[in-house]
C-alpha cells in the first residue's frame, strides 16, 4: 500500500505526465506562460522539443493543440481553467471538440481555492463548460494517486478530454494500488451507507469522506462516491445509490449551474426521480482571499457537508 | 509558366466556379462570393502546388490545406471533386440533411478535408500547429492556410501570426483572399484590418502581393514562399468577391445569398462559356 502523500493535484499531473513524457513521444505540451503555475516545467525541461511556450495567447494554443492532434501528437493544452476552458472556450468547442481531436485541456487553478486572486481568476465555471461540448470527457480528480490515473487514462483515451487540477496541498485518500482500478467513467464508492450518498468530485472528496465519518459518529449512515469522471457520468452507480439511500447530495468546488449536480440531478429527474440538493458555489462570484478561509465562507468543507446533511434529513 | 499549364489551370479554376455554383444553388444558401474569388488560388494549390495524392488523402507526408475562411467551403469542395477526392455529384447535395458537405468543412467526413473550420481565426492556429508538428518531426511538407480580409479583424490571427514568426515557421504559408468585401460593408469601412503587408511584416512575415487570379504571378509567389527560410510566409491575393459571375462580382450581397432560379441560369451559361471557351478555343 502506498503512502499518505499531501500534494496539489497539480503537483501529481506535472509528475505523471513527465513520467508518461518517457514513455510515449507523442506526448507535447503546452503552456501559455504559466508553465511553473500548472507544474509542467519539469516536463519542459526533460524533452524540450515537445514543450511548446506560446506566451499569453490562450486561444491560439488551443488552436495550435489542435493543429498538432490532427498531425498524430497528444497535445496536453495548460493554463488556469479561467482561460483554457474559460476564455478558449468557443476554440476547444470548434477547434477541439467538434473534430473530436486528440487535445488534452487542462484546467489548474480551478475553484474558489485560488485564493487570493480573486474572482477574475476563480474558475467555477469550467465543468459546466466543458461537459456541454458534446464527446468531451470531463476529469476532476480528488488526490495525487486518483490524477496520476487520471494523466494515464487521458493519454489512452484517443479524444478530447477536459482535467481539472487544483492549486491546493490536498491529503490523498487513494492508495497506488487503488489507483490502478481508475476507470473512466466509472465513480468509486469510498464508503458505504444507507441514508444518503454524498457525490462528491475533486478538492470535495476528502470533505465529504471526513463528514461521512463524522456523521457515523451521531447515526447517520452516509455513503460516498468519488465522481472523478463528470462526463460520461456514471448513471449506474448513481442509479443504485438513488435507489439505496433515496437521497442524494452532491459536493462540488465549482458553481451550482451546470456543475456535477446538474448533471447527477439531471440524470435522476428521468431515471428514477430521487431528491438531489447541491452543494456548491450559488451562482455567485468568488472574491480574495486565503483559500481555507473561502473554502469556509462558501461552505465548502467536511463541516458545512455535515451541516447540509443534517438539515436535509432532519426535513 | 508555359501555355499549356496555364491553360490548364484556368479550366481546373472554371470546373471549381461552376461547383461552386452548382453547390450554393443545390443548398439555397452558402457563400458563393468568397469561393469564387478563391476559386483560382485554390486551382493553383490543388492542380499545381501542393504534394498531394486524392487516393491518399490522409498521407502523412502530404502538404495540408486549411480553409481558415470555412465560409468559401464550396470553392474548398469543388476543388476537392474536381481534383478527384470524392465524386463531383456530391456538390449538389451540399448543406442538405445527411449529406457528407457540410455548410462549412468537417474533416472528420470529408476526404482531402484537413482541418475543421468555419469559426473566424481559428483555423490559422490549427494551421500553424500542423507547421509545428512538421518541424518537429523533421518532415517536409508544408502547410498552406487561406483567410479572408475580413477575418484578419479576428484577434486569434494576430496571435497565430505573432507565434509562426517568434517560431520562424517556414513550412507555413498563409494567404489572404482581399476580396476587399464583407457582410457589413467594404473592409476598409468596417475595421480597417490593413495594411496587411506592414502588420505581417512586423509580425516577422515574409510578403508578397499579387492578382490572386493571375496563375503566373500567384507562381512567382509560391515559388518565393517555398524559397523562403527561416520566416513563415504570406501571399496577398488581391482578388475580386464573386470573380466569374458578373452580376456578383465586387457585391457584399453575395457574401452570403444563393442564387435564385433565372439568376442561377445566368451565371451557369457564363462560366460554361468561359469554361467552353478555355476548351476549345
Amino acid at each position: 500500500m502506498a503512502e499518505m502523500v499531501k500534494k496539489a493535484t497539480r503537483e501529481s499531473f506535472g509528475e505523471a505526465l513527465t513520467e508518461l513524457g518517457a514513455v510515449n513521444p507523442d506526448i507535447v505540451v503546452l503552456v501559455a506562460d504559466l508553465a511553473d503555475a500548472t507544474k509542467v516545467e519539469n516536463f519542459g525541461k526533460a524533452y524540450p522539443e515537445r514543450f511548446i511556450e506560446c506566451g499569453i495567447a490562450e486561444a491560439n494554443m488551443v488552436g495550435v493543440a489542435a493543429g498538432l492532434a490532427a498531425c498524430g501528437k497528444i497535445p496536453f493544452a495548460t493554463s488556469f481553467a479561467m482561460f483554457s476552458a474559460g476564455r478558449a472556450f468557443e476554440q476547444v468547442r470548434n477547434s477541439v471538440g467538434y473534430p473530436h481531436l486528440n487535445v488534452k485541456i487542462i484546467g489548474s487553478h480551478a475553484g474558489i481555492s485560488v485564493g487570493e486572486d480573486g474572482a477574475t481568476h476563480q474558475c467555477l465555471e469550467d465543468i459546466a463548460l466543458m461537459r456541454a461540448i458534446p464527446g468531451m470527457v470531463v476529469i476532476n480528480p480528488c488526490d495525487h494517486y486518483e490524477m496520476r490515473a487520471a494523466v494515464q487514462a487521458a493519454v489512452d483515451y484517443p479524444g478530447p478530454v477536459y482535467i481539472r487540477l487544483g492549486r491546493l496541498a490536498v491529503e490523498s485518500i487513494h492508495h497506488g494500488d487503488e489507483a490502478r482500478d481508475f476507470q473512466l467513467g466509472r465513480g468509486m464508492v469510498l464508503r458505504e451507507g444507507t441514508d444518503i450518498t454524498l457525490v462528491a468530485t475533486g478538492l470535495l472528496v476528502q470533505e465529504a469522506v471526513k463528514a461521512a465519518q463524522s456523521l457515523a459518529d451521531k447515526g447517520i449512515s452516509a455513503q460516498v462516491i468519488d465522481m472523478h469522471t463528470i462526463k460520461p457520468l456514471d448513471t449506474k452507480l448513481i442509479l443504485k445509490a438513488a435507489l439505496e439511500t433515496g437521497c442524494i447530495l452532491t459536493c462540488e468546488e465549482h458553481s451550482t449551474v451546470g456543475g456535477l449536480g446538474e448533471a447527477v440531478a439531471s440524470y435522476l429527474s428521468e431515471a428514477c426521480p430521487t431528491p438531489v440538493h447541491k452543494l456548491g458555489v450559488e451562482d455567485r462570484f468568488g472574491h480574495s482571499g486565503p483559500a481555507l478561509e473561502l473554502l469556509e465562507e462558501f461552505g465548502l468543507t467536511a463541516t458545512a457537508i455535515e451541516a447540509r446533511v443534517r438539515e436535509i434529513l432532519k426535513k | 509558366m508555359d501555355e499549356q499549364t496555364r491553360r490548364q489551370l484556368k479550366i481546373a479554376a472554371a470546373k471549381i466556379r461552376l461547383g461552386v455554383l452548382e453547390g450554393v444553388y443545390s443548398a439555397r444558401s452558402g457563400h458563393p462570393g468568397g469561393s469564387l474569388s478563391a476559386a483560382d488560388v485554390l486551382a493553383y494549390l490543388y492542380f499545381r502546388e501542393m504534394h498531394i495524392d486524392p487516393q491518399h488523402p490522409k498521407d502523412p507526408d502530404r502538404d495540408r490545406f486549411v480553409l481558415s475562411k470555412g465560409h468559401a467551403a464550396p470553392g474548398l469542395y469543388a476543388a476537392l471533386a474536381v481534383r478527384g477526392y470524392f465524386p463531383e455529384s456530391e456538390l449538389c447535395r451540399l448543406r442538405h440533411v445527411g449529406a457528407m458537405l457540410q455548410g462549412h468543412p468537417d474533416m472528420k467526413g470529408t476526404p482531402g478535408v484537413d482541418m475543421s473550420t468555419g469559426s473566424l481565426g481559428q483555423g490559422v492556429s490549427a494551421a500553424v500547429g500542423m507547421a509545428m508538428a512538421g518541424k518537429m518531426d523533421s518532415k517536409a511538407y508544408r502547410v498552406y492556410a487561406l483567410l479572408g480580409d475580413g477575418e484578419s479583424e479576428e484577434g486569434q490571427v494576430w496571435e497565430a501570426a505573432m507565434f509562426a514568426g517568434h517560431r520562424k515557421l517556414d513550412n507555413l504559408c498563409l494567404l489572404f483572399d482581399n476580396n476587399g468585401l464583407q457582410i457589413d460593408g467594404p473592409v476598409d469601412q468596417v475595421a480597417g484590418p490593413g495594411p496587411l503587408d506592414e502588420k505581417l511584416w512586423a509580425f516577422g512575415f515574409e510578403v508578397a502581393e499579387v492578382d490572386g487570379h493571375d496563375f503566373d504571378q500567384l507562381e512567382l509567389a509560391f515559388d518565393q514562399a517555398r524559397r523562403t527560410q527561416g520566416k513563415p510566409f504570406a501571399i496577398l491575393l488581391n482578388t475580386v468577391k464573386g470573380k466569374g459571375v458578373s452580376f456578383m462580382e465586387g457585391q457584399a450581397g453575395w457574401h452570403g445569398k444563393a442564387p435564385g432560379e433565372e439568376q442561377y441560369q445566368t451565371a451557369k451559361a457564363e462560366l460554361e462559356q468561359a469554361l467552353e471557351v478555355l476548351e476549345n478555343g
